[in-house]
């Protein structure tokens, strides 16, 4: 491989591994700060010790979005030089005000809640956990900030060649952040919904801890309903605003190849050839996709060639059509799953039915974990190879921005390096996950400690 | 003064936040394993810096997010050019990281062991890789016309750098034993005083060594900087370090912290001073510098940049010394672990 597609790779692999543990802290966060504000409120001995399980399996996850997160940091420069050096009046700006408002806030106050049961009045320890949350939150807003720029460039103009800032609101303005922005913070919330479901149906299976587990689930098919519900109609708002803001990405992510006029036909499924741009066969519902995108004339990828060739000059402009359109597809249909299935939860809560009897339910929930995983990476997949060729929509393409003056010997290295890391610390992750998870509401904080300092604890 | 001017000395007090701050803290990882006999005095150890760690980290985060916003150009060219080196300083703060926190999740002894390893590389990496770049950046890379490194990982590794890494490894070994001796309690202390002692005396000679050899390589010395001599206040910081030895005589805990502290801010500010107004320096045609003006982003974005800044940085003061206050007390080998 040259040196591009291995920097390319690097990224990917990085970048998907830390929004691996990126919603799931961002979401615990939440369900944490609220399970410690009932606790601090009802003083109901119960919600404390939700608050220090679902807390400890916070930590283990939170330990290692923090780490690959210090890569993310470092590799626009190392990787992407060229890249930072065009963009970085505009882009560096929001990931230095990341660090500032958002880095210092979370790193802090995690630190004071973990260390601080002893040391804090109940209700200013709930107050830490909460500024937690919203320190993720306020992260996840600026980084997709900077990710929105790449997608719709705002508030600049090129000045000797590079990209300068001439208005900081547009940036903050740019519609694609108050697409993204939301979407992300809903998928968050949806993924530890899950994951809270998930562990405590393992739980209501097994008759453990039924009163801690039945209180979890409860917040945890509310907060899935209404996320994921939320979810879905944002990202039908997104995909409006990409028909017009990045036609070419949503004209790979429905596979149309020829513009339509009057309503068009939505393809469930099909077969995609790139290099005959034509689909093989598709399997199609009539004027649908006109529904959903909210127009009655789609461009299609040829077209959209046409018009791109025309303003950029000579060059391929359709990013890898299979990719986009399939991301789209798993996104979508997990999304509709996963709002299955909270739903349900939700009705057994409205007719006052009991979690416990209802086995099959809860013999999926387990496995339903996975699905917002899953979800997620293909949401980055699409978004990101959507927009390739381009790394800045319209203005930088992917080969223009990698450092050239790294050598491909030296990306292979870190790329090795890197994704040998990961597993190891993906291993160990799953590992504790798991075993702290099973060991269930009762297990040692931390094992091993002298008996009289637990009863502290 | 200009934006150009004061976003490098924002970036100077942002890696004076860092070396202070982190500096401890590897100190204390790399002293892990020789200051705690066994499993509850190592933990008692990690105590000692287990609430602060993860935002001395945020320092190094926020430094690095300054330089890719005020000058891309430096971030860019630096960031590509030691790529090798930072990938190697990555690892060892992916270890670190992930190290405190796992490591007592399991009872294992070779668990344990391993982790309590991690801790100690993770912090000694870092700590040694500081002093080469900064080495590096005070006596000049190869930089070509474009402002591309073109140089290579083992150009990194000359004697000079290398001795420069050593003193910082030394030095924040020290800082971090001095931050014990006022962090804990009984034979803990004792050890960390000892520890002390015996690092200050190599740190010290080591340190003066550099500056000596900074003359030759350097003109820390010889041209003066916004009307100052670089290599006074280099000297300054070495004084610093011997004042430190004379404290603890004393048993003025507090005030050998304190010295060790200036001793690293001198450092820092020697340093920033030896590069102004450059902040890369091309030791191929002096006219390929990188400077605080050629690789800054324009006035309009440092000017957005500064009034972030200025309202957030006294928020984010004041939670952090707030932090400081709450676990001000030491950690004792019998009180609850978090870690
Ligand atoms: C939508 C949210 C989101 C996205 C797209 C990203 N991150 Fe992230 N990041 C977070 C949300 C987040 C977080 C929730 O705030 C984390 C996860 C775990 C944590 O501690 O904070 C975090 C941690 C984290 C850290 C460590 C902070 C610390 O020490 O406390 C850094 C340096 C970054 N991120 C940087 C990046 C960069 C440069 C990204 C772009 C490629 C990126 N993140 C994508
Ligand atoms: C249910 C219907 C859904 C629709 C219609 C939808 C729509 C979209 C669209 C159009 C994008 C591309 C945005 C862009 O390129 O700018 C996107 C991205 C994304 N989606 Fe979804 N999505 C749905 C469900 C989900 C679910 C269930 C998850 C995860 C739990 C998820 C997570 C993501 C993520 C992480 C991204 C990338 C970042 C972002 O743009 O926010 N989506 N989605
Ligand atoms: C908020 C910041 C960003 C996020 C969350 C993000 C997310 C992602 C994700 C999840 C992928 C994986 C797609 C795949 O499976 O290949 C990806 C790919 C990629 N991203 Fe981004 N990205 C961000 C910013 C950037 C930046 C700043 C650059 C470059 C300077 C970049 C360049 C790339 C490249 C080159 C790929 C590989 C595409 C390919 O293999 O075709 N991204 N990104």
């Amino acid at each position: 491989m040259d040196a591009l597609s291995l920097a390319r790779t690097q990224f990917a692999v990085t970048t998907i591994f830390h929004f691996l543990f990126v919603p799931l802290t961002i979401g615990l966060a939440l369900v944490v700060a609220i399970m410690e504000t009932v606790y601090v409120r009802t003083k109901n001995p119960q919600y404390k010790k939700m608050v220090q399980y679902w807390g400890r399996l916070f930590l283990i996850n939170f330990a290692v979005g923090v780490v690959t997160g210090i890569i993310q940091e470092f590799q626009f420069g190392m990787n992407w030089s060229n890249y930072s050096r065009f963009v970085g009046d505009v882009f560096g700006a929001p990931l230095a005000v990341e660090a500032l408002l958002a880095f210092f806030l979370e790193s802090t106050f995690i630190g004071i809640w973990i260390f601080g049961w002893d040391r804090l009045r109940p209700s200013v320890h709930a107050l830490a956990m909460w500024l937690v949350a919203i320190g993720t939150s306020i992260s996840a807003f600026w980084i997709l900030t900077a990710n929105s720029f790449m997608q719709e460039p705002t508030g600049y103009s090129i000045v000797h060649g590079r990209a300068e800032m001439t208005n900081f609101f547009a940036l903050l303005g740019n519609p694609q952040v108050w697409v993204e922005f939301p979407h992300a913070i809903y998928a968050s919330f949806t993924t530890a919904a899950f994951f809270v479901a998930g562990i405590s149906a393992y739980f209501l299976l097994r008759k453990k801890h039924i009163e801690i587990f039945r209180s979890s689930l409860k917040i945890a098919v509310v907060l899935g309903a209404v996320a994921s519900i939320l979810l879905a109609v944002n990202g039908d708002a997104q995909a409006k605003h990409l028909v017009v803001a990045q036609p070419m990405k949503m004209a790979a992510a429905e596979a149309v190849w020829h513009t339509t006029t009057g309503p068009a036909a939505w393809n469930i499924i099909a077969g995609i050839d790139q290099s005959g741009g034509r689909n093989t066969f598709a399997i199609q519902i009539p004027r649908v996709l006109s529904l959903l995108d909210g127009t009655n004339h789609f461009t299609g990828i040829d077209e959209l060639q046409a018009q791109e060739v025309q303003k950029y000059g000579p060059g391929n402009y359709i990013p890898p059509v299979a990719t986009t359109f399939w991301s789209f597809r798993v996104m979508v249909l997990t999304g509709g799953i996963l709002i299955l299935l909270a739903l349900y939860g939700v009705y057994l809560l409205a007719r006052r039915h009991a979690f416990e009897g209802r086995t099959r339910y809860l013999k999926l929930l387990p496995w339903a974990m996975a699905l917002p995983y899953i979800a997620n990476t293909s949401g980055w997949i699409m978004t990101e190879i959507g927009r390739q060729p381009w790394v800045v929509y319209g203005l930088q393409s992917t080969a223009q921005g990698v450092s050239n003056t790294v050598p491909a010997g030296d990306v292979a290295t870190t790329l090795i390096g890197f994704t040998l890391i990961f597993v190891i610390i993906a291993a160990a992750e799953v590992y504790l996950m798991v075993k702290y998870a099973k060991a269930g509401p009762d297990a040692e904080p931390t094992p091993e400690m002298p008996l009289k300092t637990l009863a502290a604890v | 003064m200009s934006l150009n001017t004061l976003w490098f000395l924002l970036i100077g007090v942002l890696f004076i936040g860092y070396f202070l701050l982190e500096g401890f803290d590897y100190g204390v990882g790399i002293l892990l394993p020789f200051i705690g006999k066994n499993d509850q005095e190592r933990r008692a150890v990690i105590q000692t810096i287990g609430p602060v760690w993860d935002a001395n980290e945020v320092w190094l985060l926020t430094a690095g997010g300054a330089i890719f916003a005020a000058f891309p150009q430096w971030y860019a060219t630096m960031f590509s050019g030691f790529y090798l080196a930072l990938f190697l300083m990555l690892v060892a703060l992916i270890a670190r990281g992930v190290a405190f926190e796992f490591r007592s999740k399991d009872k294992r002894p070779g668990w344990r062991n391993l982790f309590d390893w991690l801790i100690f590389f993770g912090s000694a990496v870092p700590a040694l890789l500081w002093g080469v770049a900064i080495a590096n950046l005070m006596e000049g890379v190869p930089i070509d016309a474009h402002m591309n490194y073109v140089g290579g990982f083992f150009n990194l590794l000359n004697p000079y750098a290398l001795l420069g890494g050593l003193v910082t490894l030394l030095v924040f070994t020290l800082h971090g034993a001095v931050y014990l001796t006022l962090k804990t309690e009984g034979e803990l202390n004792e050890r960390s005083r000892a520890a002390s002692y015996k690092v200050g005396w190599i740190a010290t000679g080591v340190a003066i060594l550099f500056v000596a050899y900074s003359i030759l390589r350097t003109d820390m010395f010889s041209s003066p900087h916004v009307g100052v001599l670089p290599g006074i206040v280099a000297v300054l910081a070495g004084l610093s370090l011997i004042a430190t030895r004379l404290l603890l005589d004393r048993r003025k805990e507090g005030w050998s912290f304190v010295s060790t502290s200036l001793a690293i801010v001198l450092v820092v500010a020697s340093v920033f001073l030896t590069l102004f107004p450059n902040v890369m320096v091309s030791s191929l045609n002096p006219n390929w510098n990188l400077t605080v003006y050629n690789a800054a982003s324009n006035t309009y974005s440092l000017h957005v940049m500064t009034i972030v800044a200025f309202s957030a940085l006294p928020i984010v003061l004041a939670y952090l010394i707030w932090t400081y206050w709450v676990f001000r007390k030491r950690v004792s080998v019998d009180q609850v672990m978090h870690y």
